[in-house]
């Protein structure tokens, strides 16, 4: 069973558990990355989106620069004048420049490393997160998340994406404890507009959550390459060893 | 001027010697013929009886593995997390490794349960074997607390709940509890001392417990002698060499079957392992993939699968004592099925309905106990976990009644075996 | 129904089973043994190290690590260079025929610019690190010592160019690592060649 899959469902999953499915609410929680892993130009652009908008912050504090280039095809050079600014070696951890503490004074919490984050959410949720950002006055930074409410992190994407406001809706909802009115979202509003258009958004996206993707497992796609001739020739093994059995089992009677 | 066949004479007649000086001093021919070749085992073995060599290839394997994670792995609450990563990104086919031993680990659970079942099936705990199904039984006991302490070491987010959770069970226990916990964990909290420990325990402690228990097992095995399908001893009727009727020497007949057997295994091994060592979060579960941090629980806590069965019967409990005492009981009542069963027949072929019923029941409650034990413990989840946990009891406890009653079948002289 | 044992078909099978078996397993070992291999963070802490000798006098020394091993830079005057050639008969490898050195560093001053010595600091005998004593006629050298360095712990001698004297316990001139200067203020040690940079 294809472990997308099963993240998709866990994801929906948890998305019946949250909110009603009563009907109305763009089903955000139904968004899939659809990223490819194999796709080479996609995680090179990623890679660039990363290091461009998130890794002021955010760590990748397993990831070396030399294993991103020799992975995704970029030779040294292009590492260096396209990922590498502030003097780092291709043998460097991609660590970001900001001191933990000051993190926490200006967020309220320290930006996590995001190494991992795809295996631990799932690459649909990092797509999701990333799109559902919307003005909230009630917050600190302006701004919340459907995604993960009350996240301390402020819309680093809005000059790409522009910015918009969440509509919700009261509805009905009744489970054990019985009948309650809640806040359901049902769709989005755009405020101000991106520089780049939804599609072209929505691929910045992809390209980035790609890019973690990746990050999160380096090796995804040579071990399912190698893993083909593996299981090929444990066939042809097992072949051989069971027409030997039989063979041999003649005797038996 | 030596020809070809008085050279290879003289070369049979020099490994001879070499054999005969070792025999001298190790009694290794003697151990080929009594173990091996001169072993019987019945013929009718079926699917059923490849596990128990599948469980030793595992055993194997995990040990191998394990071995080289350690040479890689920091068993510190600072570096522990980080090690993993390395082993899986910077350590040459470190990933491999790493994916043979988790993906190693849910396969020893699903080979021992597959054996146990074989006894179940086929009455293998019954007379003479049951000291052989209790070592069995310890084996088992033991495999759950090595994958316990094991599963802790990579100090992820459910490595450290899981541990906060299982060992705080201890608590439950009147009057000692408290102080067991504190004991257990050697601090105030699960901390880099308790994991520290738990390595010990993991990588040297258990492992030697269980190659021991193994030994005995095999040896246990060897003095009574396999039992079969048909539930029948071979031993009863011998030839005039003293061979069993119905037995095949173990070399080559079952050396050569239980490879076939290993080759299938490993096809499904390598399937999982190179192209879904998660298995969807059931073999590695997600939130391990975040640090651990004690200021924030994962939203459903649940052990790795192989536990869910008896984590479905405590939460069935609202009492955490009476909970905990369930599912310990639950484990120890295996000790006793060979006391509990009644009937003379010991193969499920020969049974009657009632037993049939019984059987299909446990393994029912089994599997959807350990579905429940995966999943939020609310409304109607609770509800069928106490079913299932009932029906799971009541096999056991209700065995000496339905297994005196049931109407079994005539049980054949000589087992069923077709070429 | 009995069928006949065909023995030529058992051995085949026999034969098929073991070969591809012992194929399976030389690859299955394969990666256990390559595990020990230096991983991706011992290639980064073993990775070329810059040194900033613009500060080093001319007949100073200093030392750097490289691979956690002790590495010498000296930067040698006129004179150290030029009573070299005198040692030759006195050294037991005079060429540096034997020892472990670039090709860059195959020559009378062991050097890519004579004024820069690197050496590996760790005496070819035993592995201690030999002491400095660049002073002419005295220590443990005795009068006619030309300067170089002394190992205490078995008594080697090697003159200003690493090269072993002979009547030491050792038999090959001190080891040069692979070193190159990215520009004249700056050597990059353990690589044979360094991206070149403007001074810094």
């Amino acid at each position: 069973m294809r472990s997308s899959a099963l993240v998709l469902f866990a994801v929906l999953l948890s998305g019946v558990v949250l909110a009603s499915e009563g009907g109305g609410g763009e089903a955000w929680h139904g968004w899939r990355a659809g990223n490819d892993i194999a796709n080479k130009t996609s995680l090179q652009r990623g890679a660039r989106n990363f290091v461009n908008y998130c890794l002021g912050c955010h760590s990748l504090q397993y990831m070396r620069y030399n294993r991103v280039a020799d992975d995704l095809g970029l030779t040294q050079e292009q590492v260096k004048s396209n990922l590498m600014f502030t003097g780092e070696r291709p043998f460097d951890v991609m660590k970001s420049a900001m001191p933990t503490s000051d993190a926490e004074t200006w967020f309220g919490r320290a930006p996590p490393d995001l190494s991992l984050t795809a295996r631990a959410k799932g690459p649909d949720y990092l797509f999701q997160f990333l799109k559902t950002f919307y003005l909230d006055p009630d917050r600190p930074n302006g701004v919340n998340n459907l995604a993960l409410e009350n996240a301390a992190m402020p819309q680093v994407l809005a000059d790409l994406q522009g910015t918009q406001k969440a509509v919700f809706v009261l509805e009905k909802k009744s489970d054990g404890n019985g009948e309650q009115m809640v806040r359901v979202f049902d769709h989005f509003e755009q405020v101000t507009p991106g520089r780049l258009s939804a599609a072209e958004f929505d691929e910045f996206v992809r390209d980035t959550v790609n890019f973690l993707d990746y990050v999160s497992e380096p090796i995804r796609a040579k071990r399912e390459s190698l893993g083909l001739w593996v299981v090929l020739f444990l066939i042809v093994f097992t072949g051989f060893a069971w027409a030997l059995k039989k063979e041999i089992w003649k005797d038996v009677h | 001027m030596a020809t070809a066949t008085e050279g290879t004479a003289e070369s049979r007649g020099r490994w001879a010697a070499f054999v005969r000086w070792i025999d001298a001093r190790l009694p290794v021919t003697e151990f080929w013929k009594s173990q091996l070749t001169e072993y019987y085992a019945p013929k009718n073995f079926n699917i059923w009886y490849y596990f128990g060599s599948l469980a030793l290839l595992v055993l194997v394997l995990q040990i191998i593995t394990g071995i080289f994670l350690t040479m890689n792995y920091k068993p510190s609450e600072a570096e522990a997390f980080g090690s993993i990563e390395y082993i899986m990104r910077e350590v040459e086919w470190g990933w491999l490794i790493r994916y043979m031993h988790s993906t190693g680990a849910s396969a020893f659970f699903i080979v021992v349960y597959l054996h146990m079942a074989r006894a179940l099936l086929y009455g293998s705990y019954k007379n003479p074997r049951e000291l052989l199904w209790i070592i069995g039984m310890l084996i088992y006991v033991s495999l759950m607390a090595e994958a316990f302490f094991g599963y802790v070491l990579p100090w992820g987010n459910m490595s450290f709940w899981g541990a906060q959770v299982i060992v705080s069970l201890f608590g439950a226990i009147p009057a000692v509890g408290p102080d067991l916990v504190e004991w257990i964990r050697g601090d105030y909290s699960i901390s880099d001392i308790t994991l520290n420990r738990f390595f010990a325990l993991h990588v040297a402690a258990l492992p030697l417990v269980l190659i021991l228990l193994v030994v005995v097992h095999l040896t246990a095995l060897h003095e009574v002698g396999s039992n079969n399908p048909d539930g029948i001893e071979i031993k009863k009727h011998k030839d005039s060499k003293g061979k069993p009727l119905d037995g095949i020497p173990f070399h080559p007949y079952y050396t050569y079957k239980d490879l076939v057997g290993v080759g299938v295994f490993l096809i499904f091994f390598a399937i999982v392992i190179f192209f879904a060592p998660t298995l969807g979060g059931l073999f590695l579960e997600h939130p391990n993939f975040e640090p651990a941090n004690p200021l924030n629980t994962p939203e459903h806590i649940a052990p790795v699968w192989y536990f869910t069965p008896y984590y479905a019967i405590l939460r069935a409990v609202p009492d955490k004592l009476t909970g905990a005492v369930l599912m310990g009981a639950a484990v120890l009542l295996f000790f006793f099925l060979p006391w509990l069963d009644r009937s003379k027949v010991k193969s499920i072929r020969y049974r009657g309905w009632l037993f049939k019923l019984f059987l299909g029941a446990f393994i029912v409650a089994f599997i959807g106990l350990g579905y429940l034990g995966l999943q939020p413990a609310q409304g109607s989840y609770v509800i069928a976990a106490r079913i299932l946990g009932a029906v799971y009891f009541l096999f056991f406890l209700l065995m000496p009644w339905y297994t005196s009653v049931d109407k079994t079948k005539p049980v054949p002289d000589r087992v069923t075996y077709h070429a | 129904m009995t069928e006949e044992v065909d023995p030529s078909r058992r051995q085949f099978l026999t034969a098929a089973t073991m070969a591809t078996g012992a194929i399976g397993t030389a690859f299955a070992i394969a990666p256990f043994i390559a595990s020990w291999k230096p991983s991706a963070r011992a290639k980064a802490l073993g990775a070329p190290v810059e040194v900033d000798i613009s500060k080093l006098d001319a007949g100073a020394m200093m030392t750097v690590q490289w691979r956690k091993q002790p590495v010498w830079i000296v930067h040698r005057t006129r004179e150290m260079l030029d009573r070299l050639p005198a040692n030759d008969s006195n050294l037991k490898d005079p060429k540096s025929d034997s020892s472990d050195q670039p090709p860059y560093a195959h020559n009378e001053q062991r050097a890519r610019k004579p004024e820069y010595l690197v050496l590996l600091a760790t005496c070819t005998h035993l592995g201690c690190l030999p002491k400095q004593r660049f002073a002419v006629g005295v220590g443990e050298g005795g009068p006619d010592w030309p300067g170089g360095w002394f190992c205490v712990c078995h008594g080697s001698r090697f003159d200003m160019a690493g090269r072993v004297f002979q009547g030491s316990p050792a038999a090959v001139n001190l080891g040069v690592p692979p070193y190159d200067f990215i520009n004249d203020t700056k050597i990059l040690v353990g690589a044979d060649e360094a991206p070149k940079k403007g001074a810094a």
